[in-house]
């Protein structure tokens, strides 16, 4: 499982292997399904949830709306606040940027807090090919580094393993990392978790670089929000002598103020709690307080392209809860690695294929990695209409149109391999409009019925392969319409 | 009032049954119902697969056909979604896209007076009790654009608790999707169909003879797999429960 995501499978390929495989699909619908129960309980206590929803909603809207000055007056606040501000239009650039910033600092390792800027730019490969080991303290994340994995959980990315495969995986990997695991460690969460702790521990004390991203970014004051609950995180940020946060752009808010909606929407939609164990706040740096250098690396990466499209910029609102993972029913059977990027789930399949484009396989299918129920949606604490996105983007999939890319204008055109499917449905269009024609169908497929198999050939096996056919009727219903003048007549 | 019938294409091809039980329900109930013959597809496949502008035509067919009634009735919750949520959408991307209100001004008189069934039984007509006789153990799956799209609440719940005879049971999970999702289904088989397996575990588990649902659609997606399972449960539309009656009942 070790390597990237890139030259993934289409999304229904890797699903398939997923669904076949009883242990993971034993493990997603266990944790699914606990944080779901308990997230609606979370919900339920608020009775002003849904005004809440509504006005992180707006708050999100808002300043993406005016993203551009809020930018401007974020840099301003964290340069007057001691701290450095740098632009990446890209991963490329961004890691670049980080790795210069380590390398000035004559460090060759970092304590990373648990982000998912720096997973989807893959700044821990980028900072191993120039020679720094990057070492991730959150309990999940290190779950998947030290299993040479990759994510599959935006909240909990070691979602597919089971404690007994977490015990494997320390007893086997933490020595070569620094310190092993202890002889004869059960799969006793305590005693996992006592494990990681001791383990973590003496890379803290020895780490002087810290990196890490953010879940909001105060435009007003140039603070930087990190909540999580295990406290490395505030180790990270607190005990190095340089601390690095690599951030979306979309996580600006413009006040403190506006923290008060999503300090509360937030715990509760990602893990069901009323408030989370750590938030951590600093802005710039303070003498003789946590860390002496603090850079913030401003990230675009796909981000004003996204903001550009009328229908898909509302994915932008997202604020890393994974509530849409959590209740998604093609998530809990085909994983997160189904999805081929560091977003899985729901949101992923409307974010990646905004950030990267349709051009790859996999990018092409996420779009259609959704029934359309609806239940994502319901669940998102800023009201993104995924379903609404998804439908947008297989338009853009099968019939291209206008898009940005890289700050561009430009004219996407169709994906291949939708040429059957485009044939088809002009073909019911045509049908569709005329009546008649429809009529002929419907009695041809009626007279015909004794001789319709029972599987179907080439794409149709996709249904008959799991499903049988429904019986075709000896006569469709506007038949008997008529010839009974809508029942009054003998049946 | 002038009450159309929008039986919806799967139905018309496939489900007549479910057409003549909406029929015989209404009539019951003293609702005079008409099927225009103009009628066709309400476009929801074309849509949801991302060709919108293919689905524009269906959806100035369905105003023309529909126009001159007071009530348009659907069997159907995610067809009734398309019309009363996608519909005025498609007229908004239209405008936005700069080629003016026509689609929105078309489609909005019949946006508002497009109702599914149980919402019209409920809303409209006034009525829990239809006066129906169903003598089995049912369970009931509320589809996802019922629930969710339209939100049809209790409605089909209240009315399937007044037919005489049938005793509803639980279904566990029952808000979960069954796996059918249009075009889903064949494009991501493997998840559809260990959804749509998970659906018909659950529904075995309630014990039931019938399981009822207010779409065809995911019927024949959830029937498909009670089939090729083996399973003893019966796919069934609401409609037809709510038709049967003692003289004239339902298998």
């Amino acid at each position: 499982m070790s390597g990237t995501f890139v030259g993934m499978p289409a999304f229904p390929e890797a699903a398939r292997d997923a669904v076949g495989n009883p242990t993971l699909r034993g493990n997603l619908r266990h944790a699914t399904h606990t944080i779901r129960a308990k997230r609606d309980r979370a919900v339920a206590e608020l009775a002003d949830w849904a005004q809440l929803r509504e006005a992180g909603r707006r708050i999100k809207d808002h300043t993406l709306r005016h993203l551009d000055r809020y930018l401007e007056q974020l840099e301003a606040s964290v340069t007057a606040a001691g701290g450095t501000v740098h632009w990446a239009a890209d991963a490329e650039e961004a890691n670049r940027i980080v790795t210069r910033l380590v390398k000035e600092t004559g460090e060759s390792e970092v304590v990373k807090v648990k982000s998912m800027a720096t997973q989807e730019i893959g700044l821990n490969e980028a900072l191993e090919a120039a020679g720094v080991r990057a070492y991730e303290t959150d309990l999940a994340e290190l779950i998947v580094q030290l299993g040479h994995d990759r994510p599959s959980h935006i909240l909990v990315p070691a979602i597919h393993r089971n404690r007994g495969e977490i015990r494997d995986i320390f007893t086997r990997e933490m020595g070569s990392w620094g310190r092993p695991a202890p002889e004869g460690l059960t799969d006793r969460p305590a005693d996992l978790a006592e494990a990681a702790r001791v383990h973590l521990r003496e890379k803290f004390l020895r780490a002087k670089v810290g990196v890490s991203g953010a879940n909001f970014m105060v435009a007003e004051t140039g603070t930087l929000v990190v909540v999580e609950s295990e406290g490395n995180g505030r180790m990270c940020l607190t005990l190095p002598e340089t601390l690095i946060s690599v951030v979306g752009i979309e996580k600006i808010v413009p006040t403190w103020r506006d923290l008060e909606v999503f300090l509360q929407t937030l715990p509760r939609s990602s893990t069901a709690e009323r408030m989370n164990p750590y938030t951590s706040t600093w802005t710039g740096t303070t003498d003789e307080d946590g860390p002496r250098a603090f850079h913030l690396v401003l990230l675009d990466n796909g981000r004003t392209d996204t903001l550009a499209d009328q229908v898909g910029r509302q994915a932008l609102r997202c604020i890393r809860c994974s509530a849409c993972l959590n209740v998604c029913p093609v998530y809990e059977r085909a994983g997160g690695h189904a999805y081929g990027s560091v977003y899985p789930g729901p949101i992923g399949a409307i974010l990646t294929p905004q950030l990267r484009g349709t051009a790859s396989e996999i990018d092409a299918s996420l779009p259609y990695a959704s029934s359309l129920c609806g239940a994502c949606y319901e669940a998102c604490p800023v009201a993104i209409d995924i379903p609404e996105v998804l439908v947008h983007l297989r338009e853009r999939v099968v019939q291209g149109g206008p898009a940005v890319r890289r700050g561009n204008k430009v004219v996407l055109r169709p994906a291949k391999g939708h040429a059957a499917e485009r044939a088809a449905m002009r073909a019911a269009g045509w049908a569709f409009a005329h009546p008649g024609a429809l009529r002929t169908g419907q009695r041809l497929a009626s007279r015909s019925r004794r001789l319709h198999p029972r599987t179907l050939p080439g794409p149709g096996r996709a249904w008959t392969g799991s499903r049988d056919l429904p019986a075709v009727p000896a006569e469709p219903f506007r038949d008997w319409w008529q010839r009974t003048r809508g029942g009054k007549d003998a049946k | 009032m002038r009450v159309a019938l929008f039986l919806t294409c799967v139905n018309d091809t496939l489900y007549p049954d479910t057409g003549r039980a909406v029929v015989r329900l209404l009539t019951r109930l003293g609702v005079e119902v008409d099927f225009p013959m103009g009628q066709t597809c309400c476009g929801q496949a074309h849509y949801n697969t991302g060709y919108r502008h293919e689905a524009e035509p269906l959806a100035r067919r369905f105003a023309e056909v529909f126009g001159g009634y007071d009530a348009v009735v659907t069997p159907s919750a995610s067809c009734g979604a398309m019309v009363r949520e996608l519909y005025p959408r498609m007229g908004e991307r239209a405008r936005a896209e700069g080629r003016g209100d026509s689609l929105a001004r078309t489609v909005a008189p019949v946006v508002a007076k497009t109702y599914e069934l149980t919402e019209f039984l409920v809303d409209v007509v006034g009525v829990t009790d239809v006066g129906a006789w169903y003598p089995h153990r049912v369970t009931y799956h509320p589809t996802c654009h019922g629930l969710r799209a339209l939100g049809l609440g209790d409605r089909p719940r209240r009315l399937l608790e007044a037919v005489r005879g049938l005793e509803l049971v639980e279904l566990p999970g029952a808000e979960e999707c069954c796996g059918f999702g249009g075009t889903f289904a064949v494009k991501n088989a493997a998840v559809s169909a260990a959804m749509g397996a998970d659906k018909v575990r659950n529904a075995g588990s309630t014990g039931a003879e019938v399981l009822c649902a207010g779409d065809n659609s995911c019927l024949m997606h959830i029937g498909g797999t009670l089939s090729r399972l083996g399973a003893d449960m019966r796919p069934v539309h609401i409609a037809e429960i709510l038709a049967s009656t003692e003289e004239e009942p339902a298998l």
